[in-house]
Parts: C-alpha cells; sequence; structure tokens
C-alpha cells in the first residue's frame, strides 16, 4: 500500500471535519473493499478515515420497518430474524470471515455491481439515510459505482419497510463468488417490486416481471418475459446473454421460494 | 507395536504437531538479522524491445540499497535458465532453446517477466522503489494463440516459426495401416486447458552471502532444493557448487510449480553476494499467477480406430503444446516423454503413432503440473474410448474390458516405448463398479429427471509412469540429470535412527512413512526415526519430489541403506553372540541364534558398533551408518478406475458431482491414510480443470485471470466426498512393491467428469472447464 | 502510530506505520509465524484469526482497526502438549498436507463449530467458504470438523 495518515474520528461532525481538511481522503468502514484496493495499489487516498468509532451499528426494528446501521456487520443481519429474506442475503455475502468485516453501509456506498444488498434496497423499496438527507432506493443506484450519495456524505443507516413476503436467489461468481445474478421478489402492502443486481452495470428493477406478478404471483406468471441484456456486464464468467438468462431463472427460484 | 506404526499402518503424522500449532518453518517465516528486501519490476507488456531502464530514481529512494537490472547479472557471467530435457525433432535435429536470461536484459516476452530487481531495507521502500523505477519500451504485437503460433511472427530470433520441436513417437505406417482398413474411427478435437497450479504457499526465497567464508545459502520453496544447487552453480554460475548450500524447509505445495530454477531465487541469492547482506523476496498472489510456470495448454486431434466389436486397432494422436514464451526446467519433456508414451493407456492398441510440436507463445512458460503430460494422455485415451463406446452402441467398461492388457500379458511391451510390469484393470474396475452403484444408475437418472436434472455416468481407467526414473533411460532419451535418489541410515549411538533423504515433503509425509518403512525394517520404534530432508548441506544429492518418485525411488534408497545397516548388525551381533551369520536371525528388532535362547537387541549392537570393545574390528569398521543410492530399474505404472457421477441443472447449466469413485492400484500401500489424503487432493485438482479452472490470456497477451477473483480454485463446496479404495498387484522391480501414488488423482479425474458431464448431456464434447455457461449453452446446441 | 492490542492472552503496545496490516504486525512485530498470507484479494483464508470473538482475515484488517482488539491466533488455542479438539481432529482425520492453509483453516473451523449451529457435510463445507486448500481436496477437512464438533 501507499503510506497514508489513519484517523478514527469519535463523532460524525469530526469524521466530516477530517474529510474535508484531507487533500484526498476516503471514509473507511469494514474495509473489505477499500482495503484489497489499497493493497494493490489502485487508489492512494493521504487519509483513511475510519468510522467504525461512530455509533452506526446496531438493528432497530419498528412497526413497520427495519433500520439497519451503516456499520453494522453482514453476519450480524445475517443471524437476525426480521427479514428473513435480508438475512439470507447477507449469509450469501462473500464468505463467514467477510462476513464478519464488511458492512451494509460500505457495501450500498461503494455500489459493487456484484454486491448483495443492492438488491434488496431496490426491492424492499428501502431509505439510505445519510448525512445529507435520505435518498429513496429507486434513486439511489445511478450506474457503475455511481450513487446518488452526496460527495463527503456518510451513509448512517438504511431503513427497510417490512415486506408481507420476499425471497432473495443469488447466482454466484463461482471464483469472487460475487454475484453474477442476484434477484430480490418482494410484495410489500401490496406492492411487487423485483430488484436485481449483478447482471447490469447497478441493480435496477425488473419492470415487467412486476406488472406479471402484480396480476398473478406465480411462477408461471413469468414465463416467456424477455431480460433485455443489451446493457449487462459480460466478463469470462458470464457474458451479458447468459445473465439474462439467469435474471428469469433466479427470479423464477425466488418466487418460488415465496410461494 | 510394529503393526501399528509399520509397513501398511495409517499412522498419524509426525508432521501435523508443528503445522496445526503454526510452528511451521516456511521460507517467509525465515528472517535473517539486517535482511533486506527485494522486490522485483515485471513486464507489462507481453512482448517487448526494452530500449532502456532508468533506476536512478529508485536509487534515489530512502532505504533502497540496490537496483539491478538483467544487463547487471549478465555482465557478471550469470548465466541462462537452461532446460535439462533436450528432446530431438523427427528429422533428428535438436529442439531449439531461445535464451532465457534471469531477468530481462534486452526483451520481454511475457506479461509479468521481471527486467528490474529493487534492494531495499523495508518491503514498504522496494515497493515504492520498485515502482520508482522507470524503463522504454518498444512494444511489439504478441503472439498469444497456441493454433496460429506456428508460423506467426517470430517470437525469438533463435527459433524460426516459433517451433521448439516437432517429435514423434510410435510406428506412423502401421497406425496409418490401421485406420485405413479399420470398421470404425472415433475422433476427438480436444483443448487441454491451461492450469495455474497455485499452491497455497507463495514462492519465497531468502539468500544469504558470508564474504569471510564464501559461503551462500539460500532458502528456497523447492521441491527439490539439489537440483535448485545444481542449476545454480553449473548452469547460472551463482556459485560453486561446493559453496553453495540451499535449504527447502517447509514448503506449502508445489504440485511442480516449484520443481523450477526461477528468476527469483537466482537473482536473490545472487544479490545477496553482490551486498553480503541477507536478502529475502516473497511473490504476492498475483505474482505468482504471472509468473509460476502454468500447467497443460495442448491442442489435440486424437483418432481411435476400431474393429466393429469394438476392439482397439489404432490409435493416432496430433498434438500442439504451448511452451510459454521460455522453455521452463522440463518443459520440453511434459508433452512428449511423459505425454506420448502413455497413449497405450490400459490397452493392448497394437499401432499408436503420435506427433507433438511444441511451440512458443507469450504467455507466462508452460511446465510441470501435477500428473505432468499423463493427464493430457489420459484425457485423451479415456475420452476417445468412451465415445467410440456410445458411438458403437457399447456400455464403456465392456469395451474397456474388452481391450484390457490381461494379468498374463505382463511384462506387456506397450507401442509408445514403455513396459508395463505388471497390473489387474479389471480388477480396480470392478470394485469401482460395485462402489458406486453402477447397476442402479438408471434408477438415479429417473430421480434426477424427474426432479428436472440431467444426470451422467463416466468412467476413466487410467495408467500412468511415474516413480521417475530409470537414469539410462531418461539420458537416453534426452534428461540431462539422472533421477535416481540417495539414502542414508545413520544410527546414532543409543540406537536412534536418521534418515537422509534426497527426496522432499511438501505436503506427501515422507517424514511419516519413511520413518514407518525404517521403524518395521529394524524393529524400533517409530518416534526413535526421524527423517531429515530438504537441505543440500544435510543429505546426499537426490532429486528431489515430484513424479510420484519419493516413496518409489527414494523409499527404495531408504530399503537398499537399511538392509546395509541390518547386514552389517547381523555381522557385530554374530560377533557378539558368539555365532555364525548364518545362525544369527533378525526379527522386531532382536538378533537371536537360531534354535536358542541367545539374544541382542538392535540398540544393544547399535552401541557396540560405537563403543567397540565386544567387536570384531579386525573385521569391521567401527560406526553402523550406511548409505544407498538407488536407480530404478524401469518406471512404475499405477492405474486404475475412476467413475464420476454428475447432476446437471438445466436452467443454469450448474454442474453438481453427486458422487465420485476412485480405486487406484499403487502396488504395495505403506500408509493407506496418507495414500488416500494423496487422492483426495488430485481428484481436486482434476476435478478443478474440468468444471473450474482456466488460466486465460485475451488476444493482447494480458492475463485475464490474475487473481482469485477470476481464477476459480475449487472450494470445499465445489467438491463431493469422495469414495477412494484400492487393489493391489505389487510392483515387481522395486524392494517396496510400490508404485506410487501422489499425481493419480488427478491424472484419472478429469476425463471421468467430462464423461460423465457429456452422457449427461447427450452431446459429444464440451469444452473444459465446463463452466454454467459453457454448459448452458452446450444445452442450447450451440 | 501507537496501537496496544491483546494477542493470545498478552497484551502489547507497538508503534507501526498507519498502513500496515495486522497480519504483518502478528508475522513480523510479535514473530507469530503460524498465521500465514497466501493470496493479495483477501480471499484465500490462510491468515484467518479471531478478532474479539470473530473469525476474520488479519491480511484485510488495518493496524488502526486492531487497536484495542483482543485477538486470537493459532498459537493461542493450543499446545503440541494440550492441543484444541479441532487441531487434534486435524490430526486424527489427516485433514492437513502441506500445512500451509492449515491454521487459518483451524481458526475458520473453530468459529464455524462455536456458532452453536449443529453442522453437516454440507453446512461445514459451506462454512469454509472462506478458505482455499490446495492439498486435501477437503474431504478429511469437513471429517474433521465433524469429528471436533462432537467433542467442543
Amino acid at each position: 500500500m501507499y503510506r497514508f495518515n489513519y484517523h478514527k474520528p469519535d463523532d460524525m461532525a469530526a469524521a466530516q471535519q477530517m474529510m474535508a481538511d484531507a487533500e484526498d481522503g476516503v471514509y473507511l468502514s469494514g474495509g473489505m473493499t477499500l482495503i484489497p484496493t489499497l493493497k494493490a495499489r489502485l487508489a492512494s487516498p493521504t487519509d483513511v478515515i475510519d468510522l467504525s468509532g461512530l455509533a452506526l451499528s446496531g438493528i432497530e426494528l419498528a412497526d413497520d420497518s427495519l433500520t439497519i446501521g451503516a456499520l453494522t456487520l453482514h453476519s450480524e443481519v445475517a443471524a437476525g430474524n426480521e427479514i428473513l429474506s435480508l438475512s439470507n442475503l447477507a449469509l450469501a455475502i462473500g464468505d463467514a470471515q467477510v462476513r464478519n468485516r464488511g458492512t451494509i453501509g460500505g457495501s450500498i456506498a461503494n455500489s459493487d455491481p456484484g454486491a448483495d444488498y443492492p438488491a434488496a434496497v431496490v426491492a424492499l423499496g428501502a431509505t439510505i439515510n445519510t448525512t445529507a438527507g435520505a435518498i429513496g432506493a429507486d434513486d439511489y443506484f445511478q450506474g457503475l459505482f455511481e450513487t446518488a450519495l452526496k460527495p463527503g456524505a456518510i451513509v448512517t443507516s438504511v431503513t427497510f419497510p417490512l415486506p408481507g413476503r420476499a425471497a432473495y436467489e443469488k447466482f454466484p461468481n463461482p471464483a469472487s463468488r460475487y454475484a453474477v445474478v442476484g434477484v430480490m421478489v418482494a410484495e410489500t402492502n401490496g406492492d411487487v417490486r423485483v430488484g436485481v443486481t449483478g447482471a447490469g452495470p447497478c441493480a435496477y428493477r425488473q419492470r415487467n416481471f412486476e406488472q406479471a406478478l402484480a396480476d398473478n404471483f406465480s411462477v408461471a406468471a413469468l414465463d416467456g418475459l424477455e431480460v433485455d441484456y443489451t446493457e449487462f456486464n459480460s466478463d469470462i464468467h458470464a457474458s451479458a446473454e447468459y445473465r439474462g438468462h439467469l435474471v428469469g431463472v433466479m427470479a423464477r427460484r425466488a418466487v418460488a421460494q415465496i410461494i | 507395536m510394529t503393526s501399528e506404526t509399520g509397513i501398511g499402518a495409517s499412522v498419524k503424522r509426525k508432521e501435523d504437531a508443528r503445522f496445526i500449532t503454526g510452528a511451521g518453518h516456511y521460507t517467509d517465516d525465515i528472517n535473517q538479522p539486517g535482511q533486506l528486501y527485494a522486490v522485483f519490476v515485471r513486464s507489462m507488456y507481453p512482448r517487448a524491445e526494452i530500449r532502456s531502464i532508468d533506476v536512478s530514481s529508485a536509487l534515489a529512494m530512502e532505504g533502497v540499497m540496490a537496483a539491478y537490472t538483467g544487463a547487471d547479472l549478465a555482465a557478471d557471467g550469470i548465466g541462462d535458465l537452461p532446460c535439462g530435457w533436450m528432446v530431438k525433432s523427427k528429422d533428428g535435429s535438436d529442439m531449439i532453446q531461445p535464451p532465457h536470461p534471469p531477468v530481462a536484459v534486452s526483451v520481454v516476452n511475457y506479461v509479468g517477466e521481471p527486467y528490474a530487481m529493487v534492494v531495499a531495507e523495508t518491503l514498504q521502500a522496494a515497493r515504492d522503489g520498485a515502482e520508482a523505477v522507470t524503463a522504454d519500451f518498444n512494444e511489439i504485437p504478441a503472439v498469444v494463440d497456441l493454433a496460429s503460433a506456428h508460423g506467426a511472427d517470430q517470437i525469438h530470433e533463435a527459433v524460426p516459426g516459433n517451433q521448439c520441436y516437432d517429435w514423434e513417437l510410435g510406428d506412423r505406417e502401421a497406425t496409418d495401416a490401421a485406420f485405413a482398413s479399420a470398421d470404425h474411427v472415433t475422433s476427438l478435437d480436444i483443448v487441454n486447458n491451461r492450469l495455474i497450479p497455485n499452491a497455497m504457499e507463495p514462492r519465497a526465497a531468502v539468500g544469504m552471502y558470508e564474504a569471510a567464508t564464501g559461503n551462500y545459502t539460500l532458502y528456497t520453496t523447492s521441491q527439490n532444493p539439489h537440483l535448485a544447487r545444481l542449476v545454480l552453480a553449473a548452469f547460472v554460475n551463482v556459485a560453486a557448487e561446493s559453496k553453495l548450500r540451499v535449504v527447502a524447509p517447509d514448503v506449502g505445495g508445489g504440485f511442480g510449480s516449484k520443481i523450477f530454477v526461477y528468476a527469483e531465487e537466482t537473482a536473490v541469492i545472487w544479490a545477496a553476494g553482490k551486498l553480503a547482506r541477507a536478502i529475502k523476496w516473497r511473490a504476492d498472489r498475483s505474482e505468482s499467477f504471472l509468473a509460476d510456470a502454468h500447467g497443460r495448454d495442448h491442442l489435440t486431434r486424437a483418432e481411435l480406430a476400431l474393429n466393429a466389436d469394438g476392439t482397439f486397432v489404432g490409435l493416432r494422436v496430433k498434438t500442439v503444446a504451448n511452451m510459454g514464451a521460455y522453455l521452463s526446467l522440463f518443459a520440453s519433456s511434459v508433452p512428449t516423454y511423459l505425454y506420448g508414451t502413455l497413449l497405450a493407456g490400459q490397452y493392448r492398441t497394437p499401432a499408436i503413432y503420435v506427433e507433438v510440436q511444441s511451440v512458443f507463445t507469450n504467455t507466462a512458460p508452460v511446465d510441470a503440473y501435477r500428473g505432468a503430460g499423463r493427464p493430457e494422455a489420459t484425457y485423451v485415451v479415456e475420452r476417445l474410448v468412451e465415445t467410440a463406446a456410445r458411438e458403437l452402441g457399447k456400455d464403456p467398461a465392456d469395451i474397456r474390458r474388452l481391450n484390457f492388457i490381461q494379468p498374463e500379458d505382463f511384462p506387456y511391451e506397450t507401442p509408445v516405448a514403455l513396459t508395463y510390469d505388471t497390473g489387474d484393470y479389471d480388477a480396480s474396475l470392478k470394485k469401482a463398479i460395485e462402489l458406486i452403484g453402477y447397476d442402479d444408475f438408471a434408477e438415479r437418472k429417473a430421480s434426477s429427471e424427474a426432479n428436472g436434472k440431467k444426470r451422467g455416468i463416466g468412467f476413466s481407467c487410467y495408467i500412468e509412469a511415474c516413480g521417475l526414473a530409470p537414469s539410462q533411460v531418461a539420458i537416453s532419451l534426452g534428461a540431462g540429470v539422472g533421477l535416481f535418489e540417495s539414502a542414508e541410515v545413520r544410527v546414532d549411538v543409543t540406537g536412534s535412527v536418521s534418515v537422509m533423504t534426497g527426496c522432499h515433503s511438501h505436503g506427501q509425509g515422507h517424514e511419516t512413512t519413511f520413518a514407518q518403512i525404517v521403524s518395521d525394517k529394524l524393529g524400533i520404534p517409530f518416534e526413535n526415526v526421524e527423517v531429515v530432508h530438504g537441505d543440500t548441506g544435510r543429505s546426499d544429492y537426490g532429486l528431489g519430489t515430484y513424479g510420484s518418485r519419493s516413496l518409489v525411488v527414494g523409499g527404495s534408497a531408504i530399503v537398499k541403506a537399511t538392509d546395509k545397516v541390518i547386514a552389517k548388525s547381523r555381522k557385530i551381533a554374530a560377533h557378539m553372540l558368539e555365532s555364525t551369520e548364518e545362525n544369527v536371525d533378525f526379527e522386531e528388532g532382536t538378533f537371536s541364534v537360531t534354535d536358542s535362547n541367545q539374544s541382542i537387541t538392535f540398540p544393544e549392537v547399535a552401541f557396540s558398533a560405537y563403543v567397540p570393545g565386544n567387536y570384531p574390528l579386525d573385521e569391521l569398521e567401527p560406526g553402523l551408518s550406511e548409505k544407498a543410492f538407488y536407480d530404478p530399474e524401469n518406471f512404475t505404472y499405477p492405474a486404475g478406475a475412476h467413475i464420476c457421477e454428475v447432476e446437471v441443472d438445466p436452467e443454469t447449466g450448474k454442474v453438481e458431482i453427486v458422487n465420485f469413485v476412485a480405486v487406484d492400484d499403487f502396488g504395495e500401500i505403506i500408509n493407506p491414510m496418507i495414500v488416500a489424503g494423496q487422492v483426495h487432493g488430485g481428484l481436486a485438482q482434476g476435478i478443478g480443470q474440468a468444471l473450474l479452472e482456466h488460466g486465460i490470456y485475451d488476444e493482447s497477451g494480458q492475463l485475464v485471470t490474475g487473481s482469485y477473483m477470476d481464477y476459480t480454485m475449487p472450494r470445499a463446496d465445489d467438491m463431493p466426498n469422495f469414495v477412494v479404495d484400492t487393489t493391489v498387484t505389487p510392483c515387481t522391480h522395486n524392494p517396496l512393491g510400490a508404485k506410487g501414488c501422489g499425481e493419480a488423482g488427478a491424472i484419472g479425474s478429469t476425463a471421468a467428469v467430462m464423461n460423465a458431464l457429456t452422457d449427461a448431456l447427450g452431446v459429444v464434447d464440451v469444452p473444459m472447464p465446463a463452466t454454467p455457461e459453457t454448459v448452458w449453452r452446450a444445452m442450447e446446441g450451440e | 502510530m501507537e496501537i496496544s492490542l491483546t494477542v493470545n492472552g498478552t497484551e502489547h503496545t507497538t508503534d507501526v506505520p498507519d498502513n500496515s496490516l495486522l497480519v504483518e504486525i502478528i508475522r513480523e512485530r510479535l514473530n507469530l509465524t503460524g498465521t500465514h498470507v497466501g493470496c493479495d484479494t483477501s480471499q484465500c483464508g490462510a491468515c484467518t484469526i479471531h478478532m474479539n470473538g470473530r473469525s476474520v482475515k488479519s491480511c484485510t484488517v488495518l493496524a488502526g482497526q486492531a487497536d484495542g482488539a483482543d485477538i486470537t491466533t493459532i498459537e493461542g488455542i493450543g499446545t503440541v502438549d494440550a492441543l484444541h479438539p479441532m487441531q487434534e481432529a486435524f490430526r486424527e482425520n489427516h485433514a492437513l498436507q502441506c500445512g500451509f492453509c492449515t491454521p487459518g483453516m483451524i481458526m475458520s473451523a473453530i468459529d464455524l463449530v462455536e456458532k452453536g449451529k449443529p453442522l453437516d457435510e454440507r453446512s461445514v463445507r459451506e462454512g469454509l467458504e472462506g478458505n482455499l486448500c490446495r492439498c486435501t481436496g477437503y474431504h478429511n477437512i469437513v471429517k474433521a470438523v465433524l469429528d471436533a464438533q462432537d467433542k467442543m
């Protein structure tokens, strides 16, 4: 790694001040993305600001929603049972050791195309709470590693409406175990949402699947529906066309799980 | 006592104590006072002329002690890295070996090739210094595609057409005649996918030089420290052999990739001499991907000619093998003498002809990787046999039985140079069929189909030639070294024993199995036998561990040395018992006079040898320590039957191995637990080749699979439980009756998996690795 | 920066560069070389230790993140004379060959068993996703973990 200054602020104001003062600062949560990037010398920040000293961890259940602090570990979400589909999703992230360090805030802020949480954010219609205001799921993911998070803003928590029913199905990259395609299907207050990660540059809603399921919540409802894969990711593990195919397969399996 | 720890017992390993407590001494664990750190500067281009290199910025940085280029090594007389096996082409000409400077001088030929080395006081300073080295390259379009490499733009001035050699074996005329009159011909175009070995411990080296004595010491992750010492001294001119000690301490896996002498340990030990300081280097995993020798990478057109009844009448094979950018130490032998010679398989095919053209490309050098040539040969033969069976509507087990070499045929001289000593191929096949429940397969298939899945079963009846190697055969075929093994059995005054071997253990458990052999033969406690390996300062010259040779060649040398100890002990005992040698029996550690109760123990004899009071000094030297060098009479021929059953998810193309049975004949077995472990590991690698692993270069010559993010390593949830068993036909020509087992798992399994998959899908062929998308497309009929 | 951490029950205070990794501190500063480095993309798991009671990859933890932490390495879970049941199970079941992945594998396996959920072959294989082994084919590792489960 290149040299950098490490800071661990005690509160939000201090963290944001450090970022403002830094020549080229980055926030650190779990480090499961940032640290490998630094080790590969793909980034050379002058300052690394560790957010784990801020009280941003914890899972709070309200009447109709679940709010997860940004610094909550994947393993903590996986151990929960308030939203089972979300716990199952967290359990599918990386491996056991990664889950003991990786955080939801880090994952959401980074928006890796193969990350799992974005599918849940989109499918459950979550709200991303930040130091610069709340951002709705439909506005949050904008492109490859591009989100609506304002420069310097920190994700503080994510609020998930409690779904009526939901399930997540993932087809993992056999090497990295990131999502080649991950689909969460959720029905919340009568609304059906299908959140897809892995397939495209960022998480998105598969609208034609949502409409079909809204009419008829069944596996058969998805038969013959097209997935436009022209903008999909393509690499040695999965072509765009294959990902397009998998979106349908994973969606059907998620519906089958729910029913 | 003997039965619990002797030959044939599943003794728990001595080496485990240090490994399970984190007390192993791997090369990167070794630190010398005041050591410096080396980092290599590697080419980003697959092919370029080096116009100039500027190390001045690096040298100006704090903590940087030195920065060397290839020119510095060359100026000091450091020689090229050699290839140790001279293969001849069809026309009798020698293979062409392009220059291979350890650190590039004027040209780079693969991404990752080192062209400079920075040495600094800390690793951080060395990395920063390496980044500060600048160079001016003239980039040249790379030659990457194997199929078109021959005749493509010439990479090396010395190598026209990029062809290293064009080799053949067998009888072309007889084979062509067999094909011309055959009832049926089965043919396949086979790609044997490039693999990257990825032992879990990255390569590392610690080089030291002491000016006052002129002594060099090199700690290195090597499977064969004596061979490294020889190459570094005699070929690379780093030091006189007597002034160089090479130590391979605990090594975290090799699989062939740690046989070779590489740029890094060469440059490190040389620079240690220049600076008279200890220098340490360890590869990052990304460097391992780029610069460890890769494996496999063949293109083959293979044809099997048969009679209508399924009898094999001829086999014709044409292979293009990738050497990579330079010849690695054994590279030339892998697709020739370790490949072509195995094409008879377990069968009586009377006419075989193979031609192999090895070519250079701008990719990492390719050399031996677990199985080294034999997996490639098995894949060709067993895929052809299974495919032929399907084409002729024959059961895959039946067609094999029809063609097996029978027990009464041994010793059997194959049409491809080898003479198999013994075997019973049907015995393995029979057991495997029973263990996998072949008779009930149809039922399981129906059940899978009812669940919307496809199911298939595939066979692979492999044979391999290992126990490398009879020296005169090897040397006559072009090897630059003999392949015998050394052993010293040194008895201590109090009767414990040290066994020095020229082999090395990097997972194989030799500290345990070799101790079992000696403990069993001498009748002394297993705990009292220490096995010493990996240090040229302690063991006599030996050839190391690879090619499933250690038990067969190293173990046999130990047996011979132990026999010498027993012979001398018997003389001593006879004297002490006031009898004659002929009347002294030796059993379970005790010498006794026949038909009497006079006896004396081995430790008592040992003591007498070192405190020779009651001792025949007029006839016998004191001391009790014997050496042997064992050169095998022949290769050994482990063989077996692997059967794989797969289930395929048609929606995703994901293949699951639902059962894998391996029944192997390794001759006499010293430690069944260790043998099973070797098989398990080999199976995982063979399955890995079939379903997961692929070292991919893109068209421009960049390594696309350069980390574990993209190169799919088998993980625990990719593998099933394995069912392994053995049959035994003892090797006829070594004192242990052993055949060796280290590579068989990787040799037999790949074909079994792909035979099962093609059976499940009802297609002729599927490329490897059969990733989910590949399988999905094969089902879509693409 | 100065950090303090407890390693295998002993507290250490040490001055390290800000960009140090926990694995470097363990291996080089504290000379506990049982924890190994096998890759550079946080995937192989050879560096796995317990940090504040959880298995983590020490190659992906910065020095500052380890400040104040309670660390257990392979050297801290048992000795040759008093092996941890997992270490014993690895030996009994021949769950190691070259030994390089073994410390990390044992640390992961201990955490997996200590989580409390009863394990079977499938869940052991899934639980060890974060640890690569090139030698054993995993067969005996799975056996060892299931064996240790009964004894822990």
